[in-house]
């Protein structure tokens, strides 16, 4: 038998020992395991042990959430879409009003003829700088995570 | 009759998603409750901690409403939400915080049924079923999380393979593989206990 018929079988039977554990075998599967388990005393022995480790978490369930949790649960969500619609106000709003204080504020500073050239030639880098770093932050946020083709594929 | 009742659930529900869809929020509150449970109990098994399944599977909720432009109708609301739920999850199981706070405090979120019968009776064996829990809990927190989701839809949710499949979007025998790792893991795990 070559390296790859091994491995087919062996997953082959992997695959009759979990159906057979969780009660799925098929048509005709129960007599092909049972020739499997019969032929590999090592093979029945891992069965052997999956069926306690199948008995023992199918003794064991999730714990019950207390019941109160289930009537406050709509609430909860709803106000999670409230405060987003509200993050997103607040964003805009806050982002336009400092765009604007930030502009005034170059702008007045530029035009005051007793300021050093070296001061406004700083404050012209540092307006410029954190321009190119804001529009680099949101393209890549923006533009490059949607061109990524495979972002949602698990690896 | 089944059949016909199962037809109807369905008709209601793509009617709903629909209206959820066109930013009905009411319809899309019945959705929240009809599936409120199930996205809990799905974060549950992954993240193994009461508050945090249900902030995540509330959060799951409200990214699928802000998202609804992508829901389609004719496909299973919970498919489409369970995707959300598993995203969140596996994001907050590798947040290094989030590792860091599990370490310090760990919460019992599995129950063992016979144990639970067994204290009136033998407390000894429940004492016995408690311990045996907290082991198998430890256990499967410690698999890999691919292998611990296939694990909880089956022995905790108790899914088909071929639903686990369409809910995860994987062929069967993939769903078998990861059950059979998962298993033969904690068999390793369990070594002085089974």
């Amino acid at each position: 038998m070559s390296d790859k018929e091994l491995r087919n079988q062996e997953e082959r039977a992997r695959r009759l020992i979990m159906a057979s554990i969780d009660g799925e075998l098929g048509g005709g599967e129960r007599e092909e395991l049972e020739r499997l388990l019969d032929a590999y005393p090592a093979l029945r022995a891992e069965w052997e042990r999956l069926q306690r480790v199948k008995e023992v978490t199918g003794a064991m369930r999730l714990r019950p959430a207390p019941e109160e949790v289930w009537s406050d649960y709509w609430t909860s969500v709803y106000s999670r879409l409230e405060r987003g619609i509200g993050w997103i106000l607040f964003s805009v709003g806050a982002i336009v009003l400092l765009s604007y204080g930030a502009w005034a504020a170059v702008r007045e500073l530029l035009a005051d003829t007793t300021m050093p050239w070296f001061v406004k030639a700083s404050l012209v880098a540092l307006t410029v700088g954190t321009v190119v770093l804001l529009v680099s932050v949101v393209r890549e946020k923006v533009f490059v995570g949607q061109r990524q083709r495979y972002k949602d594929v698990e690896r | 009759m089944k059949v016909a009742v199962v037809e109807q659930s369905e008709a209601s529900e793509r009617a709903l998603v629909q209206q959820a869809r066109a930013g009905d929020r009411r319809a899309f509150g019945e959705l929240v409750t009809r599936y409120m449970r199930r996205a809990y109990y799905a974060a549950l098994g992954l993240v193994g901690s009461h508050e945090d399944a249900l902030d995540l599977s509330q959060e799951a909720f409200a990214r699928a409403f802000r998202a609804r432009a992508n829901l389609d109708p004719d496909l299973p609301f919970y498919g489409y939400l369970y995707q959300i739920v598993r995203r969140l999850c596996f994001n907050f199981l590798r947040d290094s915080r989030t590792r860091r706070a599990r370490m310090v405090e760990a919460t019992p979120w599995l129950m063992d049924q016979a144990g639970a019968r067994a204290v009136a009776t033998d407390p000894a064996r429940s004492a016995e079923r408690s311990e045996l829990c907290a082991v198998v809990q430890a256990a499967i927190e410690r698999l890999p999380e691919r292998e611990r989701e296939v694990l909880v839809l089956k022995e905790f949710e108790g899914l088909r393979y071929r639903e686990i499949a369409e809910l995860l979007g994987i062929p069967i025998g993939t769903v078998m593989s990861r059950l059979y790792t998962a298993r033969r893991n904690l068999a390793a795990e369990l070594e002085g206990v089974l």
